[in-house]
């Protein structure tokens, strides 16, 4: 890894996100060619400051011929421009160095159809707000000259709030007026049906009542309406267009390139999905399988913890199959691909994601639930005011304002804006203590759940492997000169035990064996127990064994530590009535002790993906809303079925997709997760009790024929704020379970 | 009452000026990435000056 001065740290400084360490896949087959351009969009991982921003764009600008170098901090985009000869190479190896994840876009980082939505809401958003804020400043004219203002000065001004709010209504209300008219077209209704009628009705009468000359036109209110309702709507598309683009990382991870042997052994990169099985493919150290292979020449030590959770690494020799997902460690291997990349294990697992996540989909929303009692409620009593009065002897025209101004004061402003704003601010907190949500309603779900299921490795674990027990620091220091040479995760967990030192000379790595090296003229050896010649019958994959020239040989062990606040953690949880168990693909013994140790008394080890999921089912054909908290490639489909799923900020892209919730700073995130998630369903519940309660008091008050344009315009403003100073009492409320 | 006639237009017109700076805006892609731009007034642009022998010439 190169280190320039002022990257000393690798990945985001701020520590929101963990620094990544698999090396770039080769871009080139991404490049694309526009008047004499190159063109490379990126999705960049990890990047969450402006530290992030400045030290991944100079990197980028500073190679030669580089023209343009823009990161979207927002989405994670990194477009970069460059001419002539230079490969695309460097560049995602100039930002893998820095400890930043890379990915080539397929399409280029253009809009998608979720930031063209949130944009047009925005500018709808502008449109009414704008028309709002001038009608008002005709309309208090109006309701501040009451009594004193003449005929002609009123429909003057009735008559400027108009061409203030006709072309305003007809350009933002076209998202509500589509999609009512959709759902009118298959005989069913939304709340976008009252929305539209309340608008179109309102924005009628208070024509004819201007050309009447009459005192009330509810200009102000139709378009207030509007501006309080596309609020809700941008902060919905936000959340959901946040959603989408971790989705979008997912499709990125497929779009990874292979590099393919021909058949004189010339190397070409090319996308994954060209990879037909048979193909000869070159797999590099550090580099992540993409498709599912057979190994043919070439030994070397595998990292599969993210396939199955096993947390010490692998031999891989000629014949063995490596799973899409393997990191390879030491050497170059080869070996043919035995299934397209469709066909890989990578995407299995992306097809139970599809099959959980259509699952989910058919959670109803709180939100959802309030809109579908609310609509026939206003509907009934707009109508029956009108009906009422007509019979009660009023003009039609007065009968008519009285069921409009019903229909208008009952809009849902409060209702529209009860779950958006709950989120937003929800999620604002949480972000702020480093957990980032990716749907709105993970809230919701998150809130509702009863059982927790734990991953093992890297959930409850560390995942990486440390140094147990007493080591005379003599001989760490000298095992240590060895494994500095070394990317195996055990000697990788020597070097973090011995800190900074030399690299002894001659350092040779003998892949499934360990490595050899000169320290102070005597050769010293670092590897398994049947390289350093120790006499020993049980093999344990979790020690190393060193040896001095001809000293006797000695054992270092090692394993897979607890993570620091995880007991405390458990507790709580326990404390607060959640069942809990842990669901690992891992060695039965290691499973045990971690079990034992944090006093979970259910576990299952050597779980399989597919295990995993049948474990989830069955919970929950069991009554339980089930939790699932994992990092792997296996626990994917677990977290996609899941009622709701967290996963930790070193979790594998997929899972990261897959999950509601991505935390970072050990498992005291969870707790905290857990309560926020419970209170914003507290407060969302409070607003939608509060919209209930308000139009309880607006319709008699409406129908009774009082809701003037005044009454409106304030009661709808009213308990809009209402509505959003509730939702921000979440920022300080205490963390408690 | 002559009043209105031009402060009336006046208002709207300083709104409308607001509003089509904002469209502006929207349409340009200035509200495309608010977590970059909120942190991009703290990138540090400039470099560290060169060593002093090339500045001693004001001695």
């Amino acid at each position: 890894m190169t280190q320039t001065e002022n990257n000393l740290v690798a990945g985001c400084p701020t520590g929101l996100a963990p620094p990544e360490t698999t090396s770039a896949p080769d871009p080139s087959a991404f490049v694309r060619r526009v008047n004499g351009q190159n063109r490379l969009s990126l999705t960049i991982r990890g990047a969450k400051c402006g530290a992030c921003i400045s030290r991944i764009e100079s990197a980028v600008k500073a190679l030669p011929r580089v023209e343009t170098a823009r990161l979207n901090l927002s989405t994670g985009g990194l477009e970069v421009a460059w001419r002539g000869g230079l490969t695309a190479i460097p560049i995602v190896q100039a930002i893998s160095s820095l400890g930043y994840g890379v990915a080539p876009q397929d399409q280029g980082n253009g809009m998608t159809d979720e930031q063209r939505e949130e944009r047009s809401l925005l500018i709808a958003l502008g449109v009414a707000g704008f028309a709002t804020a001038n009608i008002m400043l005709l309309s208090v004219s109006v309701w501040a000259g009451d009594g004193e203002m003449g005929t002609s000065t009123r429909m003057m001004l009735h008559g400027l709030s108009g061409l203030i709010a006709f072309p305003a209504i007809l350009f933002s209300g076209r998202v509500f007026f589509r999609s009512a008219w959709n759902v009118l077209k298959h005989g069913h209704a939304n709340m976008d049906v009252p929305i539209s009628l309340a608008v179109i009705i309102a924005f009628c009468v208070s024509v004819s009542e201007t050309l009447r000359g009459g005192e009330h036109a509810y200009f102000d209110a139709s378009v207030m309406l509007l501006f309080f309702l596309l609020i809700g709507r941008f902060l919905d598309a936000r959340v959901r267009r946040k959603a989408h683009t971790s989705a979008r990382d997912l499709a990125a991870m497929a779009h990874r390139s292979v590099t393919r042997l021909g058949e004189n052994g010339e190397a070409r990169s090319v996308r994954a999905s060209e990879i037909q099985p048979g193909d000869l493919i070159l797999l590099a150290p550090g580099e992540q399988a993409v498709v599912d292979m057979q190994v043919e020449t070439g030994l070397s030590e595998v990292d599969e913890s993210l396939v199955t959770g096993e947390s010490v690494p692998r031999t891989a020799t000629q014949g063995m199959n490596l799973l899409a997902g393997t990191v390879n460690l030491s050497q170059p291997l080869t070996g043919r691909a035995i299934a397209a990349a469709s066909d890989s294990l990578l995407s299995d697992i992306a097809r139970m994601l599809d099959a959980g996540e259509q699952r989910r989909s058919t959670y109803r929303k709180i939100a959802d639930r309030a809109v579908s009692l609310y609509v026939p409620f206003v509907h009934t009593s707009a109508l029956l005011a009108f009906i009422g009065w007509l019979l009660a002897g009023m003009s039609a025209n007065e009968a008519l304002l009285i069921g409009v101004s019903t229909l208008i004061i009952t809009c849902p402003c409060a209702l529209a804006l009860a779950a958006p704003v709950t989120q937003v601010v929800a999620s604002g907190r949480l972000f702020r203590a480093g957990t980032f949500l990716k749907s709105g309603d993970a809230l919701e779900r998150l809130a509702q759940c009863d059982y927790i299921i734990f991953d093992k490795t890297g959930t409850l674990t560390f995942g990486t492997p440390r140094l147990a027990g007493d080591v005379s620091p003599d001989m760490l220091g000298n095992a240590a000169q060895l494994a500095r040479a070394s990317r195996h995760p055990l000697s990788r967990a020597l070097v973090e035990a011995a800190g900074p030192g030399p690299v002894a000379s001659d350092v040779r790595e003998f892949p499934g064996l360990g490595l050899e090296g000169v320290i102070d003229g005597v050769t010293c050896r670092l590897g398994s127990a049947e390289w350093v010649g120790a006499d020993i019958d049980v093999a344990s994959s979790s020690s190393l064994w060193f040896v001095e020239g001809n000293g006797t040989p000695v054992r270092l062990q090692f394993n897979d530590h607890i993570l620091d606040n995880a007991t405390q953690t458990i507790r709580a949880l326990q404390q607060a009535g959640y069942g809990m168990e842990i669901l690992s693909g891992d060695r039965e013994e290691t499973v045990v002790d971690v079990a034992g140790q944090l006093g979970i008394s259910d576990w299952t080890a050597k779980a399989s993906p597919r295990d995993k999921v049948e474990r989830l089912e069955a919970l929950q054909a069991a009554g339980h809303r089930v939790l699932m908290i994992g990092d792997g490639l296996n626990d994917a489909g677990a977290l996609a079925l899941a009622n709701a799923s967290v996963t930790p900020g070193g979790a594998m892209d997929i899972s990261r997709s897959a999950s509601d919730a991505v935390y970072s700073g050990g498992l005291a995130a969870l707790p905290r997760l857990i309560a926020v998630a419970k209170q914003a369903r507290a407060v969302m519940l409070q607003n939608f009790a509060f919209a209930a309660a308000y139009n309880l008091v607006a319709v008699p008050v409406a129908i009774s024929g009082h809701a003037t344009p005044l009454v409106a315009a304030i009661a709808m403003s009213a308990s809009s704020i209402l509505v959003s100073l509730n939702a921000l009492r979440l920022n300080t409320m205490p963390e408690r379970l | 009452m002559a009043g209105l006639l031009f402060l009336i237009p006046i208002a709207l017109g300083m709104g409308l000026i607001g509003l089509l700076a904002f469209l502006w805006a929207a349409r340009s892609g200035q509200f495309d990435d608010p977590e970059g731009a909120a942190n991009r007034i703290l990138v540090d642009e400039d470099r560290p000056l060169p060593p002093s022998e090339s500045r001693d010439s004001g001695e």
